[in-house]
């Protein structure tokens, strides 16, 4: 029995976006494409999988396009009026005419390329952005995204319809965006697919710490664009970031459910081979030597991957790197993180004389904040610890990450025991790609 | 080719506004080089600036009656203060234009397809 999920799942997006290309028409092209695999889940159990499923299915998709062009060709004046996403490589204003959809349909592998900008489009908002994005290149269904996103299903189709309607109101353009509005352009597309990433890591809500199709759907998307675009090292940074994230899964949950911090994390439980590659990717980042932020996240996130211990962390490190990020973006979050390091380097009190030097009204509605003001203060022995706990557990949607804040409140609160400064929980959060700036509303 | 609405706002009425005030006419010096560069490129179809809202009048037909209402229709702090209409082969083309008008006039700009 061929396995079509992962089929579908491996090829969708690719087939899409050249299906997208041929007839400059997002929801025609998702039509064909679902076709196409339905006609693939009668035929391939009985002839077997073909050599090349993806060629096989962009192929079927076009075909039964065209067919139904014809079929419908009474109507072929409101088809051809839908038909408004220009390629590069078409001539402003081109009516595509039907037979001139047989000369497209070869895969282009700038076709991922072109949708992936395309649903990351400035033009729409960042939820949009993502929720396109998974549906076109992840090839999730709208109930799937909707789950992922805990996000009522008639909201989300919602959504990625008035994203669909815009770009094709708008004639937004099918193509690689050029060399000078690259850099913008590319960003949106990493902090798209570094929301998803993030969104798998730590459900904002959900009784599960991680939901792991998000995650490696986030993983798959860098992995494209990486192969779509060697020579961004940004690119290659997100990669290297999420890997090396990836990494710490296994290690994050306790077999009850409870989240396990970095500090006290079963090291023999990172996956080694994830971090190998994260490692071989931050080293080929620092050859390149053109730093970008998420290039410096990896870092950061390949330090503590070295550390065979927690104690071993090298933090004089990750202070640095953590300045640098902050000279280059400077970010309340990234404020916040470098603070819990300074904390780890020249303890509690430095760390909360750094804390103390950020802003708080930005970070006010911020757990994380909360949370690494509440440890600083218990590790410095300081009564206000339980209020900090209380404001973060307030603010945590999360019941696994509400447990545990609730024990380290009650250890807090507790009597003095000796050792207590030697408390396991000592790390802060480490870096996680995307990490959401504190909502200002 | 595609026809895209761009209009310019103001947060707040501008009925003061001193149009005299050196850098509103080197806002308006800017914008004239705008439209040049868009009359140059093919691009400019028309430009208007606006009187405040406050000239504005609401006429409304239902059926054979016509009221007339002293004041804009939407009763909002931010007025639109002026409109392009341009030419573009794409949206990006069409952000492009309202990126350097935006510059120029230096107010936000909304981009708005029109039908067709």
């Amino acid at each position: 029995m061929p396995d079509l999920a992962g089929i579908f799942r491996a090829e969708a997006g690719r087939c899409t976006a050249t299906l997208i290309r041929v007839l400059g028409d997002i929801d025609l092209a998702e039509d064909a494409v679902a076709e196409a695999f339905a006609i693939a889940a009668e035929q391939w159990p009985i002839r077997g999988v073909p050599p090349n499923p993806g060629g096989w299915i962009t192929t079927t998709a076009r075909n039964r396009a065209i067919d139904r062009l014809r079929r419908e060709s009474t109507r072929t004046d409101r088809h051809v009026a839908a038909l408004r996403l220009e390629a590069d490589d078409m001539r402003p204003d081109r009516k595509p005419e039907l037979d001139d959809l047989d000369g497209f349909v070869d895969v282009v592998a700038d076709d991922q390329l072109r949708l992936m900008f395309l649903c990351c489009h400035p033009a729409l908002a960042a939820d949009a952005q993502v929720a396109l994005t998974l549906r076109l290149l992840g090839g999730l269904d709208t109930p799937e995204i909707a789950r992922a996103f805990l996000v009522p299903e008639p909201t989300l189709a919602q959504r990625i319809v008035r994203a669909k309607r815009k770009l094709r109101d708008n004639h937004a353009p099918y193509r690689v965006p050029h060399a000078a509005e690259l850099p913008d352009r590319l960003h949106a597309v990493l902090a798209a697919i570094s929301l998803i990433y993030t969104e798998g890591h730590t459900a904002t809500t959900g009784d599960s710490l991680t939901r792991v199709d998000l995650s490696r759907e986030a993983i798959r998307l860098a992995r494209v664009l990486t192969e779509l675009m060697p020579d961004e090292p940004e690119a290659v940074g997100l990669l290297a970031l999420t890997l090396l994230t990836e990494a710490r899964r296994p290690a994050r949950t306790a077999t009850d459910g409870s989240m396990v911090r970095l500090a006290d994390q079963d090291r023999t439980r990172w996956d080694r081979a994830l971090i190998a590659e994260g490692h071989a990717l931050v080293r080929a980042c620092l050859r390149r030597d053109q730093p970008g932020p998420f290039q410096i996240q990896a870092a950061i996130a390949a330090v503590h991957a070295d550390a065979a211990t927690a104690a071993a962390t090298d933090w004089s490190q990750i202070v640095a790197l953590y300045d640098q990020l902050c000279a280059m973006r400077p970010n309340a979050v990234t404020a916040l993180n470098r603070a819990v390091a300074i904390g780890e380097m020249r303890g509690a009190a430095a760390g909360l004389t750094a804390l103390d030097s950020l802003d708080a009204t930005l970070l006010e509605g911020y757990q994380p904040y909360h949370a690494a003001r509440a440890d600083l203060l218990a590790r410095a022995g300081r009564r206000d610890a339980a209020a900090a706990y209380d404001r973060a557990i307030e603010l945590t949607a999360n019941p696994t990450e509400r447990r545990f804040l609730e024990r380290q409140r009650e250890a807090a609160a507790g009597p003095a025991e000796p050792g207590a400064a030697d408390s396991p929980f000592r790390a802060g959060s480490p870096p996680t790609p995307g990490h959401p700036p504190p909502r200002r509303r | 080719m595609p026809q895209y609405l761009l209009s310019v706002w103001h947060d707040e009425p501008y009925d003061d506004v001193d149009l005299s005030a050196p850098e509103t006419r080197r806002q308006m010096a800017r914008t004239d080089d705008v439209n040049a560069e868009m009359q140059r490129a093919g691009a400019w179809v028309f430009v208007a600036g606006l009187r405040p809202a406050s000239s504005a009048t609401v006429v409304r037909a239902a059926g054979d009656d016509v009221s007339m209402t002293d004041g804009p229709y939407a009763e909002t702090k931010e007025q639109m203060a002026g409109l392009w209409i341009i030419e573009a082969p794409d949206l990006d083309a069409a952000l492009e234009w309202a990126a350097k008008a935006s510059t120029a006039c230096g107010r936000p700009i909304e981009v708005r397809p029109t039908h067709a």
